[in-house]
């Protein structure tokens, strides 16, 4: 064996080991909704979940399985997150999962009191993003997709 | 076309709810808030030591204005103490668990608990539009004539304790009075504590959830922990000496938009002569411990316009909250449906092991109900939700209905359950 083989195997192990250490340590910013199909790994590490995956006729189904939930991401044919939805005993991290939507969804649950006050479901439906958010203690579910990156033929009501 | 089909489910439903036993009890299906499962002879308990005062108004002064907000007060006393305050303007939850009051309401010093290892316990818990955050202290709690003590509550408050990014991802926090709309929360749900097994740990859950309960060694450096049954924020009505088992709440008929309401929340089922079930159906919920395919904790199943869906009785939520993309949501508030005329619809819940029955509920025009700004209490206020169908406090209204808690003895079936 050449120390140029071993350097090889070496450089190997070394870049094995950094793509590991970023891995680890990579920022749980990045988010799902509208980022391509690498972020679901940082939704699945920050979840501490188990990922399996759905094929569908013009998409693909990641379900990441937690103790806190469940959390499906719905991927293009372009390799896109289009669509979310979640259900479990707790919410999901709203922030860490609609990334760059956090602010346009925050925005709205934070006005949700303008009107009247009253708890109920939060219903954001604005040019370019739907988020349903519903339930109660211990049990909650809900979606959120961007209307014009659904496939042709998937509706509103596949994602769930 | 949709209105047929509305037409046929309803008169369908109706035969349905009759054959299982209607008797003398339905209601005219005139009536613009008609239910058929209302008994036209509801009770509603006035007095006695386990009965405790209910005001639909619009809250405290200075929330800006509830709709279709139940409230109580509750007495608080630092353990063991004469030391004790009466806090009114607390939401009647039944669908979450353990008493929460804002901090800035709170003028008595109660005992702060503290974890294994010293440090403040402090506690966040998610709603579906804010969060709330604040210490876990200790109270002994007095509501009508019921007792519970050392009982662990929640003090809402955002400024002794950072909130870490992990709780405040659900929006806005909800620890003041302008932003919760109320002076706390009165949760008295399906169970003993406000997060049961999910808390504790085990073979099976190695890692404490991020959005529960933490310990806060110092004011910006709180860690999650797990926290024991017993710690954790409880439902007082559980802990008390006696009428332990569950509530009642009741409220007389809504019809349109009305200034107040008041009615009685009561303690106990079957325990006095005052809190029996009489003709209650029982309609068993999900335990803590639900799995697929059963629903989720804290549920039953609901059939309308299609399968049928997860659901749920929360009187504190202000409506019914159910998905039907044929009804128009308002134009200035997507929370609310705003049809062009008051829509008499029908549904039929299914308990999980046991009880079915229809019911029927009218959604009418929120703009309209909204129109006089005084108004706080309206019987047919309904809104869109995701896919589950959510029996809000309008369903209260006109219905004396029962939350049984579960791991306790209630009779005429296994709690948790509701009974209506």
């Amino acid at each position: 064996m050449s120390n140029r083989q071993i350097s090889a195997i070496q450089r190997g192990i070394l870049i094995a080991g950094v793509a590991l250490l970023t891995l680890a340590v990579a920022p749980p910013a990045r988010a799902a909704l509208g980022g391509d199909v690498s972020t679901i790994q940082a939704d699945q590490i920050h979840m501490q979940g188990t990922r399996r995956i759905i094929p569908a006729n013009s998409y693909t189904v990641h379900e990441i399985q937690a103790a806190t939930g469940m959390l499906r991401e719905y991927i293009s044919p372009q390799g896109i997150v289009f669509a979310l939805a979640w259900h479990g005993p707790w919410l999901p991290d709203m922030r860490q999962i609609l990334g760059s939507y956090f602010e346009p969804y925050s925005q709205a649950a934070g006005s949700h009191h303008s009107a009247r006050l009253g708890r109920r479901p939060v219903m954001v439906e604005q040019p370019g993003l739907v988020i349903q958010s519903g339930g109660h203690l211990r049990s909650f579910a809900g979606k959120a997709y961007i209307p014009d990156m659904l496939p042709t033929g998937v509706r509103a009501e596949d994602i769930q | 076309m949709k209105n047929v089909r509305r037409f046929l489910v309803f008169a369908a439903c109706s035969a349905l709810s009759c054959s299982l036993g209607c008797g003398g009890g339905s209601s005219s299906k005139s009536s613009s808030s008609g239910t058929s499962s209302t008994p036209s002879n509801q009770t509603i308990a006035s007095s006695g030591p386990n009965v405790a005062a209910v005001t639909v108004n619009s809250g405290p002064p200075g929330n800006g204005g509830y709709a279709n907000g139940a409230f109580a007060s509750a007495t608080v006393c630092s353990p063991g103490t004469p030391t004790c305050q009466t806090i009114d303007g607390l939401l009647v939850d039944t669908g979450s668990v353990g008493l929460r009051i804002v901090s800035s309401v709170l003028t008595i010093a109660l005992p702060q608990q503290k974890s294994a290892s010293g440090s403040p316990v402090v506690e966040c818990l998610q709603f579906l539009d804010s969060f709330s955050w604040g210490p876990v202290q200790t109270a002994d709690i007095k509501i009508a004539s019921e007792k519970a003590s050392s009982v662990p509550i929640h003090v809402l408050s955002d400024t002794d304790f950072t909130v870490p990014a992990s709780c405040s991802s659900t929006g806005p926090s909800a620890d003041t009075l302008a932003t919760l709309g109320a002076n706390g929360i009165l949760g008295v749900g399906l169970f003993a504590q406000d997060c049961g097994p999910l808390c504790v740990q085990s073979s099976t859950n190695t890692t404490p959830p991020e959005n529960a309960y933490y310990e806060c060694p110092s004011s910006t450096g709180c860690q999650a922990i797990f926290e024991s049954l017993p710690q954790q924020v409880q439902n007082p009505v559980a802990l008390f000496a006696t009428d332990n088992n569950g509530i009642i709440l009741e409220l007389p008929p809504v019809s349109g938009a009305e200034l107040t309401v008041n009615g009685s929340l009561v303690f106990g089922i079957g325990t006095q002569s005052n809190n029996g079930l009489a003709g209650a159906t029982v309609y068993t919920a999900s335990p803590l411990t639900s799995q697929p395919p059963s629903p989720p904790p804290g549920n039953f199943t609901t059939t309308f316009n299609g399968p049928s869906m997860t659901s749920f009785i929360d009187s504190g939520s202000n409506g019914y909250f159910f998905p039907d993309s044929s009804i128009t949501v308002c134009s200035d508030n997507s929370g609310f449906y705003c049809p062009s005329s008051t829509l008499n619809l029908s549904a039929t819940n299914q308990g999980v092991t046991a009880g079915s029955g229809t019911v029927d509920f009218s959604v009418a025009n929120a703009d309209s109900l909204f129109s006089n700004a005084n108004d706080s209490a309206f019987g047919d206020l309904g809104g869109p939700a995701p896919q589950d169908f959510d029996w809000g406090l309008p369903f209260f209204y006109g219905r004396n209905v029962f939350t049984a808690i579960e791991g306790t003895n209630a009779p005429g079936g296994t709690a948790p359950y509701w009974a209506y």
